[in-house]
C-alpha cells in the first residue's frame, strides 16, 4: 500500500486519477483505517489530503461559512461563530464517536464513508449545504443531499474528492438542530437521526423549513412534505402532528439489532418533533 | 513500502522505519519499544491506545505512523517527571482507580487532556470526556472520583 501526502488539490487529483488499482482519500481515517485493518477494503494507494490548505480551513464567505472537508469535529466545536450560527450542524458532527475520535473525524469523511446513519449529514442537508468537489476538470458544486446515493455509493468519481462544504448566509430568526436516538448515552450509531432547519418571520411564523431523517432509509432523506407541514405555523400541535405523520411516511428502514422497521418508523416521528421544537426555540432567540 | 519518519515523542526527537499500514500505536510499541500505550480493540472504540498528537487527544490505533512526520506525540511514558508521579497518577493510586491496568494509560492521558482544557470539570463533563475510554474492572466510579480529586488538588496548588 502506497502513501502520498500532496500539498495541492491538483496534485491530489493527479495521484487519484493515475492510480490503476484502488485509491482511497485519507482525511481523519477513523472509518478508513478500521476498514483497512479488518480487510473490508485493500487499497493500493492512500492519498492523505490533510496537507492541502483548502480542506483544513474554516472561513467566512459571503455571509456564510466555508468548512474544509478535513476539519475535525474538535476544531468545529472550537469555532464559536460557527457553533453560534449553525448549532445543529455542529452538534451532529460532534456526536461522531468519542473525544479521541473527535480529534480526527471530519464531515467530509463522515459523508464519504457512505453510511445512512452518519450523524453529521442530516444537519448539513437541512442547512442547505453544498459541497465543492474537485476533479480532473476542476471544481463542481453539488447539494449535500445529492452526494450519497445508497450505502457506500457516492455521486463522486474515483478521481474526485470533496474540498469543502458551504453553509449559506443565515436570515434573521433562523435556527437548526440535530437529534439522534441511540439505546445508550454515548458512543453508538443512530437508530434514527433528524436534522431540522427553520426560518421564522417577526411574529414567529415559520417561513422556511427543511427536515432531514437519517438511518431510516438507504441514504439520509430530505423530506419536503415534513418541511411543508411546518410552513405557515408557529409549531403548534397540529403542525407537529403533520410533521410526525410525514416523517413516519417517508421511512424505508431496515431491521437490525438496533431497531426494527416498525420501531424506527415510529421513533422517526418522535425524534423529528423533538428536533423541530429545539430548532424553533433557537430560531425564536435569534 | 517503507517510510522513514521522524517526530517528537515526549519531548525527544525519534526516528523510525514503518510500513504504510502500521499505525502510530504499532510504531510506538513495535518499532520504538514504548509499550506503555496499550492495544485494546484496535478500532477506536476503547481508548486504551490514547495519546496526544500536537496537543490533541487521539487514538493511536486510528492514525498511521507515516502521518507522524514533524508531529509532537505525548504518551504515558512522558507523564511522570522522573520518579515523581503526575498528580493524576498519584490520585489513581490513592483512590484505587485501577485493577488490571490495561485501560489506565489511556484513561490517564485522556484525563490529563481534559484538565489542561478545563481545570474545574463537573462530574458530567468528566464522564462525557472519558466516554471513549472503556474499563471492564472498576465500574468507572473510582476513576471519576480520582480525576475530580486531582482537579481540586491542582486548582489549590
Amino acid at each position: 500500500m502506497k502513501y502520498e501526502a500532496p500539498q495541492t488539490l491538483d496534485a491530489a487529483v493527479r495521484l487519484l486519477a493515475s492510480e490503476s488499482g484502488q485509491a482511497k482519500v485519507l482525511a481523519g481515517g477513523t472509518d478508513l483505517l478500521v476498514q483497512i485493518k479488518t480487510d473490508v477494503i485493500e487499497p493500493d494507494l492512500l492519498v492523505d489530503i490533510k496537507g492541502i490548505g483548502e480542506v483544513r480551513q474554516i472561513t467566512e464567505e459571503n455571509g456564510g461559512f466555508r468548512i474544509g472537508a478535513a476539519v475535525t469535529g474538535a476544531e468545529l466545536e472550537e469555532n464559536a461563530a460557527l457553533v453560534n450560527t449553525w448549532p445543529g450542524v455542529i452538534e451532529g458532527a460532534n456526536l461522531i464517536g468519542s473525544t479521541q475520535v473527535q480529534g480526527r473525524a471530519t464531515m467530509g469523511g463522515n459523508l464519504c464513508n457512505g453510511s445512512p446513519a452518519a450523524d453529521s449529514v442530516p444537519g448539513l442537508i437541512a442547512a442547505g449545504a453544498t459541497a465543492t468537489i474537485v476533479g480532473p476538470g476542476g471544481t463542481r458544486e453539488l447539494p449535500v443531499e445529492d452526494i450519497m446515493l445508497a450505502p457506500r455509493k457516492l455521486a463522486i468519481a474515483k478521481d474526485e474528492f470533496i474540498v469543502s462544504f458551504y453553509l449559506p448566509a443565515r436570515p434573521a430568526h433562523s435556527g437548526d438542530a440535530y437529534l439522534r436516538f441511540i439505546p445508550r448515552t454515548e458512543m453508538d450509531i443512530a437508530v434514527v437521526g433528524a436534522g431540522v432547519n427553520l426560518t421564522l418571520d417577526e411574529a414567529g411564523k415559520i417561513t422556511a423549513a427543511r427536515v432531514v431523517l437519517g438511518a431510516v432509509a438507504p441514504r439520509p432523506l430530505l423530506v419536503p412534505e415534513a418541511g411543508e407541514a411546518l410552513i405557515g405555523s408557529t409549531l403548534d400541535e397540529a403542525a407537529l402532528g403533520k410533521l410526525a405523520t410525514a416523517a413516519s411516511a417517508a421511512c424505508n428502514p431496515i431491521d437490525d439489532k438496533r431497531g426494527t422497521i416498525e420501531y424506527r418508523t415510529k421513533v422517526a416521528a418522535v425524534i423529528a418533533r423533538r428536533t423541530a421544537e429545539i430548532a424553533y426555540q433557537r430560531a425564536r432567540s435569534n | 513500502m517503507k517510510h522513514h519518519i521522524s517526530f517528537t515523542l515526549n519531548g525527544d526527537p525519534v526516528e523510525a522505519l514503518c510500513d504504510t499500514d502500521q499505525t502510530l500505536l504499532d510504531v510506538l510499541r513495535d518499532e520504538l519499544d514504548m509499550t506503555g500505550t496499550k492495544e485494546g480493540c484496535a478500532t477506536g472504540d476503547c481508548g486504551a491506545c490514547s495519546v496526544s498528537v500536537d496537543g490533541r487527544l487521539v487514538c493511536s490505533c486510528l492514525m498511521l505512523g507515516v502521518e507522524m512526520n514533524g508531529k509532537k506525540v505525548e504518551s504515558i511514558e512522558g507523564m511522570a517527571d522522573g520518579d515523581k508521579l503526575h498528580p493524576l497518577q498519584q490520585k489513581f493510586l490513592e483512590h484505587a482507580a485501577l485493577q488490571c491496568g490495561i485501560c489506565t494509560p489511556g484513561v490517564l492521558i485522556a484525563a490529563k487532556s481534559l484538565l489542561e482544557r478545563n481545570p474545574d470539570p463537573t462530574e458530567t463533563e468528566v464522564r462525557y470526556w472519558l466516554a471513549g475510554n472503556l474499563c471492564r474492572c472498576t465500574g468507572y466510579d473510582k476513576i471519576i472520583r480520582a480525576v475530580l480529586a486531582t482537579a481540586a488538588d491542582m486548582r489549590g496548588a
